[in-house]
């Protein structure tokens, strides 16, 4: 395809594509070059491309108050913004200094205040910010670094220079959004990958890794040396590292979990932790595990309700002590907070001076605190120029830009800013730079440019701080390329940083060296999380017979007259039922008097039964089913959440008219899903604990239907049709293999009950789950769980087939109540016995 | 004077509590006018954990943590505490008009850097123009500032009625100055906010006072209750304390355990648990002069 170079926007800002003379730049031209030899199908083949890997990972940016529901796709730009090598060197080396001074101010305000105490930081910067936390003064911080994840937004202006916007400090997102970026782009782009020298972003994620694990086994040998009890590391055995998330309602959940998943750290929420003995512990499924370094997702002052905010739900009670006692590193740092500041900007240069002798290498966008009287005087004469903000994050206020203001609007807002001038900054408004975009009409792609910044991200190590190579650059949604932010939709772009070196390939796991390092099973598994897998399990085989149930219902609907069904034709509309999918009677005397439905009437229900939105339907049983899947969104692999999302979709849009066909034709596509599911389940997952648990509930469930549908056949008439039986068991080719006959109850009863080959069958779930059980009672001291289903088992054995394998038996028709109710408790027994927090936990060694 | 305070807390839970932590503030600070004789403290069931340390505000915090499963929980403080007699309004009439102090703490805040931090809003006392308008009528121009604080104090005891139903701890002050009845944490809540509306620096102080029981009958064992008053700071004097639900100057009969921004930073005992249900709290509190008390 042929850019249009000429058409492209010019104006008095710095364009990152173009140079002045309206030529590429030099490190644009390879890019360029392979856009130009492309035909216009070919790029559009990748626009296409990144969009659907975009939907198919489920990346996501939850916004609060998004009307269309909690998610929200990732808008992802083809065209990477492109820094050159000497550029970014310069670029990271700000960064670096940045972050060290920030650090520096941090320990200094919560430590001797020094900086206070010569003046060099207006006190009402620290006491006026209600990030500033009396509760965490004089908190020690390993290595002198409280600071540990820090990044910036910069951008560039007219004259080409980077400038400073803000900084974020309490815990920077957007590095997984980075990496999930560059992972789309550079399959969509691979020739350039292979040919230019892009600098790798996973060095970073594994210095981050290296310092996390460095300062974990510092706070593990604190941890020996002071709490009794609690035995230093073995050797080779790392430190637990988690990320603290607010949970799935959280704008960056997504982003979390990614992370999470790709660093090999457990994501846990503040009731997945507790506090004892000064010590932050894991509750899991074999009790609690000391924690050593918490990556925290969660703001400062929701981080304890015992200390800092009391109504807080998200934290852990008792962090501030155990943070106090050195027996837990906290990133960032609870306080870190107080430095996202736009009021400290202007503090910061003499700060860089005085602090670390060195003159800070990045400006900052002009800013004024109208805190200090001049300062105020001299916004107040330059409004039009300037945007208003403000100062601290208590403060609500939208940025202001005075040139929208008319006189009226105007003398108010000075009102405003001289009845409390230290709540405001005022900040010179910078056209900033443009960077190409790739608009979005599809059948032509265009080059056009937008306002573009770019967040870049540090990690402290022992040494120094580490600098991605690379970042979130962000371009501005529509015409008001004033305000940059995702929150205000706005599209994102992969960062690409230029280097001379060649780029080894590089993966975050490190080589095992010796079989001593071997690990087998996944050292940590949070009871939260296995409650979760839990219920996936269940969830995902309800999902399925639920689908296989309705097909067998309509499809006897289609295909049969009236005359032609027999007595399934009410015991299938009765199973539909238990599983909510037709309407139940509401009184003892409907029950009563129910009568099957006659065809005409029965038809619009199933219809709904599939598509409606408000009941259990299948359409709302797959979105509970996803809600469990992005539970687990660490846990379960990227190709397994694909066929998640492309099952959740299936089912958002609205189907107004649908027929019977329809109906039948999307729940053949739901089950082929299903089945893709129970496939990744059995055979693409560890068959560590976290996997057991999911198999308990898989089987658990599948055990509870065999014995209501079992049950509610027996009670059909003798002569019954038994084939649906065997298709919604999916047992219909194993029986017509063995038997050339049309389905009798003994043989039927036999394949579906007996044979413990057939995983369909009652005794294949029993098995399995007695077996898993009886390993629990082994080694968590489950207390005797799987007792009462061995007995179930061998009852089961004790039955005569020849006498009990017919229709109206009366001891099957027992059995299978009890085996039912038997599964009722183990349910409830599991879950008090694993996953409760409620019930007292259990220390190791004790 | 020397008192002995006893300040128990109950608190009965519907169902079984298995994880309680609790942080306390009841241990009285040792200060210029005030010496701790003795503390001790009782939790009922016994706590697993148990620790003491200094908070930034120089208040003594106990941590306790139970892990025995309750229904009820029982924390009592007992202390013996000597207290002085402080300045009287006559020695205090040397201080500078408060618009001079209002400046220095905004100029020359690094002077004075124990009165920065409260001179703030808070997230329970927040700044408004209304709190500066009714905090004007006393602060008029050039008015000493330990004058306009008594005046002050006198104003919201005048104008405002005690009343234990009219408010809970989560009350706005908003809605306090205007409904004009609250409890002695609404009235010290008010009075901080007042004079920190005017960008005066603030505390709020936490304690006891000595009540009188009508004449000729006896002192009744926990009709006493925890009691909150302010402090201003003074660049002459120091810190001053005035108690708006009493309408005076404090002088011998108050006993102080913490100081700090706001209710928020001193609360006698907040907690987080696990398990219980609803819950009831009683608290009794029992100030005996031991002089009296002999007698």
């Amino acid at each position: 395809m042929q850019p249009v170079l000429n058409q492209l926007y010019f104006s008095d800002r710095y364009n990152e594509l173009l140079d002045s003379s309206g030529q590429a730049r030099p490190h644009w031209q390879a890019l360029l070059a392979q856009l130009e030899s492309e035909e216009p199908t070919a790029m559009r083949k990748r626009v296409e491309a990144v969009q659907r890997q975009v939907r198919d990972n489920g990346v996501t940016y939850n916004v609060y108050a998004d009307t269309h529901g909690v998610q929200r796709p990732w808008d992802l730009d083809v065209l990477p913004l492109i820094i050159p090598q000497d550029e970014w060197q310069h670029i990271a080396a700000s960064v670096a200094q940045r972050a060290t001074l920030l650090n520096r101010v941090l320990l200094d305000v919560y430590g001797e205040q020094r900086l206070l105490a010569d003046g060099q930081l207006p006190p009402a910067l620290i006491y006026g910010h209600n990030g500033f936390l009396p509760s965490c003064v004089g908190i020690p911080h390993y290595d002198n670094i409280a600071l540990h994840s820090y990044a910036v937004d910069i951008a560039r202006a007219p004259n080409g220079q980077w400038w400073v916007v803000s900084d974020r400090t309490q815990g920077p997102t957007g590095a997984g959004y980075a990496l999930e970026n560059r992972t789309i782009i550079s399959s969509a782009f691979p020739e350039l990958f292979r040919d230019l020298n892009i600098e790798r972003l996973s060095g970073f994620f594994a210095s981050m890794r290296d310092s996390l694990a460095h300062w974990g086994h510092r706070v593990a040998d604190n941890q020996a040396r002071t709490v009794p009890g609690i035995a230093a590391l073995g050797q080779g055995e790392p430190p637990l590292v988690v990320i603290l998330t607010p949970g799935p309602y959280n704008e960056t959940y997504h982003e979390q979990s990614f992370l999470a998943g790709y660093l090999g750290y457990p994501l846990v929420q503040g009731s997945d932790l507790t506090v004892r003995n000064g010590v932050v512990w894991l509750k899991t499924i074999a009790g609690l595990k000391p924690v050593h370094a918490i990556l925290r997702r969660i703001d400062d002052d929701y981080c304890d309700p015992l200390e800092l905010n009391a109504e807080s739900l998200l934290g852990v009670a008792g962090l501030t002590q155990a943070a106090r006692l050195g027996n837990v590193l906290i990133a960032n740092a609870l306080g870190a907070n107080l430095l996202q500041s736009g009021a400290l900007l202007g503090f910061l240069p003499n700060l860089c001076q005085s602090v670390l002798g060195e003159t800070l290498r990045m400006p900052s966008v002009a800013t004024w605190w109208c805190g200090e009287p001049a300062a105020l005087e001299y916004v107040i004469q330059h409004l039009d120029d300037l945007v208003i903000k403000p100062a601290y994050p208590q403060v609500r206020s939208s940025p202001i830009f005075g040139e929208d203001l008319n006189p009226g609007q105007k003398e108010s807002l000075i009102a405003k800013l001289r009845a409390q001038p230290d709540h405001y900054i005022a900040q010179e408004q910078v056209d900033i730079s443009h960077a190409p975009v790739l608009t979005s009409h599809q059948s032509h792609p265009q080059i056009g440019s937008l306002a573009v910044s770019l967040r870049v991200y540090a990690f402290a190590t022992p040494n120094g701080y580490a600098i991605l190579p690379g970042g979130l650059s962000r371009v501005a949604s529509g015409k008001d390329a004033r305000v940059v932010t995702m929150q205000r939709g706005g599209t994102s772009k992969d960062t690409w940083v230029l280097s001379h070196d060649s780029q080894p390939p590089f993966s975050l796991l490190r080589k095992t060296s010796s079989s001593q390092d071997l690990v087998r099973e996944n050292a940590y598994l949070s009871s939260r999380m296995a409650e979760n897998l839990f219920w996936y399990g269940r969830y995902s085989v309800r999902n399925l017979q639920k689908a296989i149930m309705l097909r067998a219902t309509i499809r006897a609907l289609l295909e049969y007259t009236p005359e032609m069904r027999d007595g399934e034709w009410s015991t299938m509309q009765g199973l539909c039922q238990w599983f909510d999918l037709l309407p139940n009677p509401e009184d003892e005397e409907a029950i009563a008097s129910w009568q099957p439905w006659t065809d005409d009437d029965i038809e619009p229900l199933l219809i709904q039964a599939v598509f409606s939105q408000q009941s259990s339907s299948l359409a709302t049983s797959v979105q509970q089913l996803f809600q469990q899947a992005f539970n687990l969104r660490e846990r379960i692999s990227n190709d397994h959440w694909r066929t998640v999302n492309v099952l959740s979709r299936l089912f958002i849009t609205r189907h107004q008219h649908a027929t019977l066909q329809d109906a039948l034709s999307y729940i053949e596509q739901a089950i082929n899903h299903f089945v893709t599911l129970t496939g990744f389940a059995m055979d693409w997952m560890t068959r560590d604990l976290g996997w057991r648990f999911m198999s308990l509930g898989r089987r658990i469930e599948r055990l509870q239907f065999m014995c209501v549908l079992l049950s509610r056949a027996l009670s059909m008439p003798q002569h019954s049709n038994l084939e649906w039986l065997l298709q919604v068991t999916n047992n219909l080719v194993t029986y017509r293999a063995r038997y050339a006959a049309q389905p009798e109850w003994l043989p039927v009863l036999d394949l579906l009950l007996m044979d413990d080959n057939n995983p369909n069958s009652v005794v294949f779930q029993i098995k399995g789950l007695v077996k898993y059980l009886e390993e629990m009672d082994a080694q968590d001291n489950a207390g005797g769980i799987a007792t009462e289903l061995n007995d179930c088992w061998q009852a089961l054995l004790q039955l005569d087939p020849d006498q009990c394998f017919t229709a109206g038996n009366t001891a099957l028709a027992e059995w299978l109540n009890r085996t039912y109710a038997v599964t009722l408790t183990l349910s409830d027994r599991l879950s008090l016995r694993f996953f409760s927090y409620a019930s007292p936990l259990v220390t190791p060694g004790h | 004077m020397r008192y002995q305070v006893e300040h128990q807390t109950v608190y009965s839970y519907d169902t079984c509590v298995i994880q309680s932590q609790q942080l306390l503030h009841m241990m009285p600070r040792q200060t210029d006018f005030q010496q701790c004789v003795s503390y001790t403290l009782a939790c009922e069931p016994s706590p697993a954990e148990q620790s003491r340390r200094c908070d930034s505000f120089g208040n003594h915090n106990d941590y306790l943590t139970l892990l025995t499963p309750h229904q009820s929980l029982e924390v009592t403080s007992r202390f013996q505490v000597d207290v002085q007699p402080r300045p009287t309004m006559q020695t205090l009439m040397q201080s500078p008009a408060w618009e001079q102090v209002q400046a220095m703490l905004q100029l020359q805040g690094t002077q004075h850097l124990e009165a920065t931090p409260f001179i703030y809003a808070t997230a329970r006392v927040k700044c408004s123009e209304a709190l500066a308008t009714f905090a004007q009528t006393c602060f008029t121009p050039q008015r000493p500032l330990l004058e306009a604080a008594m005046s002050l104090t006198q104003q919201i005891y005048a104008e405002f009625e005690f009343d234990a139903q009219a408010t809970d701890i989560s009350t706005p002050l908003d809605e306090v100055l205007k409904g004009r009845r609250g409890v002695c944490q609404d009235f010290a809540h008010l009075m901080i906010g007042a004079l920190r509306s005017l960008g005066l620096a603030c505390r709020y102080v936490s304690g006891y006072i000595l009540t009188h029981p009508p004449a000729g009958q006896p002192r009744l064992v926990g009709a006493d209750a925890s009691h909150a008053w302010i402090s201003v700071y003074c660049p002459v004097n120091g810190w001053v304390d005035f108690d708006p639900t009493n309408n005076c100057l404090v002088q011998q009969e108050h006993i102080t355990v913490a100081w700090g921004r706001d209710f928020g930073d001193v609360s006698p005992m907040r907690g987080v648990v696990l398990g219980g249900g609803q819950q009831q709290l009683t608290v009794s509190v029992t100030v005996t002069p031991l002089a009296y008390a002999a007698a």
